[in-house]
C-alpha cells in the first residue's frame, strides 16, 4: 500500500521526532509513504475570519499538489496541519462562491473542488492497517506503562473535520491499548495546552499546560500521547521551568504517539529521536524497559 | 512618436539599428507610445526610441539581474515579467523598468554561524509571512520556483532551498510582488552561501589547492616575476610554453614541472 503524506514544516525542523518515527512506523507495517512534492506551509493556523480567503491559499495549494499527483487521500500527522488543511478542504467542497474565488485567483493551478480527502495518521491506522493487525505487529509491547491520550484543541474540533467526536479519544486509546499499553482516562485530555500564548510571556506563567499536566498526574498517568508540536511544546518541553517554579508536583514525561508506536514496533529508538524531546521522556521508557527492542 | 523614417540606418555609437524594411510595431514605455522595431529586445528598443540607460543595465547578457521589466499587453488583466536584455518586444506592451526594489538585507559574518536553517529563520523572520500566494514564483523572470524555496527554508531545507534557487539573478521581481514583504532572493543568496559552505562537501582538490596558495607555494614565483625588467617579462611570456589548441585533456605536460 502506498499513501500521499504532507508532513508539515515544524515536523521537518524542531518536530523531527514526530515525523521520523511515523514514517519508519508505516513502513515497519508495509505501508510506503511517498510525501508530496512541492508542498508549502499549511497556514500554521486556520483563519476564522470571515472575508480571508488569501489565508486560505496555503492549504488549497497543497490540496491541489496532491491532486495534480495523483492521491485521493493524503495522510497528515501535525494536529494543527490536520485542521487547517482539512477546514479548508471542507471550504473548497462547499462553498462554491469562495472556491470559484479561490480559483480564480490560483490561475496558474488547476481547479480544485475538495476531490483529495485530508486524512489524519490516527484515522489512517484504524481504518487501513486496523487495530488487530497492530496488534500482531507489536514486538515490544508497552506492557508498563500507564498513558493519557492528550488530544489537546484542534483533533476534535470543529466537529464536522474532528477525526471524532469531541469528548471521546477512541483513536488514539485503541493504537495505544493495540501496542500493549494502559489507558488511564484523564478530565483534561480536550484541554488547551496553552496554545501561542506563551511566546508573549514567561513560560512559567503558562497555567494551561501546568493545569493539563497536573490533572494527567494526579489521574496516575506516567506518560502523555499527542500529536501535536505546540502540545509537546507546551507541555513537554517547559516542564522543566515548570517544575521548577512548583506551577506542577511532578514531571509527566511527554511524547509524540509515533514514538510510542515505534518503540512498540519494535523499531531503533534512533528513529524517534527522543534527543527532541524533555530528558525525563527516555528515563521513562528505560525504566519501563520500553526500549528493550532497541 | 519615434518618427523611424528618418532613422538612420546605420549603426550610430550605441543606437540600435533599423534592418533595411523592417516592420515596426507601437509599444508604450511610461505611457507613452513609440514605434520600434519588431526584431529588437525591450533594452534596444527603449535606446531605439531614445532612451539611455545609465544605470538599468549591466550585462545584457541576461544573468547580470539589472534590467528587470514588469509589462501588460493592452487588454489583458496579466501582469507579465522579463529582462529587458532579453525579451522581445511585442506590440501594444505596456512597459515599465523596475532595475532596483528596495529589499531589506542581513547583515550576517558567514564564518561566525551556524550551518542551520534557524539561523536564516532569525535573520529573515519575514519568511514565516508567506501565505503561498505564489506571486514570486510568477514574477521570476528567471524561471525559479520562488514558492518553492521559501517553503524550502520555512522547512529547514536549506540544500534544496539553495538547489531551487540557483538559478536566481537577484533582480529583486519577486519582493515587488510580495504581500508578506518578503525579501525573497535576499534569503536565498543566505541560503546557498550556508549551503556552500556549511553542507556542500568540500572538494579535497580545491581545499589543498587553496591550503598551498595560503602557505605561499607561489608567492617566490610570483615575486620573481614581478622583480623582472619589463623586456625580460615580455621576452619571457612569448617564449612560455603552451598547451597545444585541442590537446585532449589529460595528455600535456610543460617540460618544466617545477611550478605545478
Amino acid at each position: 500500500m502506498k499513501i500521499s503524506y504532507y508532513p508539515g514544516c515544524t515536523l521537518k525542523t524542531k518536530a523531527k521526532n514526530l515525523d521520523r518515527a511515523a514514517i519508519a512506523s508505516l513502513e515497519a507495517l508495509g505501508v510506503e509513504v511517498e510525501e508530496i512534492d512541492r508542498w508549502n506551509c499549511c497556514g500554521a493556523v486556520y483563519s476564522l475570519t470571515a472575508d480571508d480567503l488569501i489565508h486560505m491559499v496555503g492549504p488549497v495549494r497543497n490540496l491541489i499538489r496532491a491532486k495534480e499527483q495523483g492521491a485521493d487521500k493524503l495522510v497528515t500527522l501535525c494536529s494543527m496541519c490536520y485542521n487547517t488543511l482539512a477546514r479548508a478542504n471542507q471550504l473548497m467542497r462547499e462553498d462554491t462562491v469562495k472556491r470559484d474565488t479561490i480559483n480564480r485567483f490560483m490561475d496558474d493551478e488547476i481547479d480544485y473542488a475538495g476531490e483529495v480527502e485530508v486524512v489524519h495518521y490516527l484515522s489512517f491506522l484504524e481504518q487501513e492497517i486496523g487495530w488487530e493487525k497492530l496488534k500482531e505487529a507489536v514486538k515490544a509491547p508497552l506492557s508498563d506503562l500507564k498513558v493519557g491520550t492528550y488530544y489537546g484543541c484542534t483533533l476534535q474540533r470543529p466537529a464536522d473535520v474532528g477525526i471524532e467526536p469531541f469528548g471521546s479519544y477512541l483513536l488514539m486509546t485503541g493504537m495505544l491499548e493495540a501496542l500493549g499499553a494502559t489507558v488511564v482516562p484523564f478530565a483534561a485530555a480536550d484541554k488547551c495546552c496553552g496554545s501561542y500564548q506563551v511566546l508573549g510571556a514567561e513560560p512559567v506563567e503558562n497555567s494551561a499546560a501546568a493545569a493539563v499536566i497536573n490533572i494527567a498526574g494526579g489521574a496516575g498517568i506516567e506518560a502523555l500521547a499527542t500529536s501535536c508540536p505546540l502540545c509537546e511544546y507546551n507541555l513537554g518541553k517547559q516542564q522543566k521551568q515548570l517544575l521548577a517554579k512548583e506551577k506542577i508536583g511532578a514531571p509527566v514525561p511527554t511524547y509524540y504517539f509515533t514514538q510510542l508506536l515505534a518503540l512498540a514496533l519494535g523499531l531503533e529508538a534512533e528513529v524517534c529521536h527522543f534527543e527532541l524531546n524533555d530528558a525525563a521522556s527516555l528515563e521513562l521508557l528505560k525504566s519501563k524497559n520500553c526500549l528493550a527492542a532497541a | 512618436m519615434c518618427d523611424t523614417t528618418k532613422t538612420p540606418k546605420v549603426a550610430t555609437g550605441d543606437r540600435a539599428i533599423l534592418p533595411e524594411g523592417a516592420r515596426t510595431i507601437p509599444i508604450f514605455v511610461m505611457g507613452k507610445k513609440y514605434e520600434v522595431p519588431e526584431t529588437l529586445t525591450i533594452m534596444k528598443a527603449m535606446e531605439f526610441a531614445g532612451f539611455r540607460f545609465l544605470r538599468g543595465a549591466g550585462c545584457r547578457g541576461g544573468i547580470c539581474g539589472a534590467c528587470p521589466t514588469v509589462y501588460r499587453m493592452a487588454g489583458d488583466y496579466k501582469l507579465h515579467f522579463g529582462l529587458a536584455c532579453q525579451t522581445v518586444v511585442e506590440a501594444n506592451m505596456y512597459l515599465a523598468q523596475i532595475p532596483f526594489f528596495p529589499a531589506n538585507r542581513a547583515s550576517f559574518k558567514l564564518e561566525e554561524m551556524e550551518g542551520v536553517a534557524e539561523t536564516i529563520h532569525a535573520l529573515y523572520p519575514e519568511l514565516f509571512r508567506c501565505v503561498a500566494c505564489n506571486l514570486c514564483t510568477k514574477a521570476c523572470p528567471m524561471d525559479v520556483d520562488v514558492l518553492g524555496y521559501v517553503s524550502a527554508m520555512k522547512q529547514g531545507n536549506i540544500e534544496k532551498a539553495a538547489r531551487i534557487s540557483f538559478d536566481c539573478i537577484q533582480c529583486g521581481l519577486c519582493a515587488s510582488r510580495c504581500m508578506g514583504e518578503i525579501p525573497q532572493y535576499h534569503a536565498a543568496q543566505l541560503a546557498r552561501r550556508i549551503f556552500a559552505r556549511y553542507i556542500q562537501p568540500q572538494a579535497e582538490h580545491l581545499k589543498n589547492r587553496v591550503m598551498e596558495i595560503e602557505g605561499g607555494k607561489y608567492d617566490p614565483m610570483l615575486d620573481e616575476l614581478s622583480g623582472m625588467k619589463k623586456e625580460d617579462l615580455e621576452a619571457r611570456y612569448v617564449a612560455r610554453e603552451r598547451e597545444p589548441d585541442l590537446a585532449a585533456a589529460g595528455t600535456w605536460q610543460p617540460k618544466d614541472t617545477s611550478h605545478l
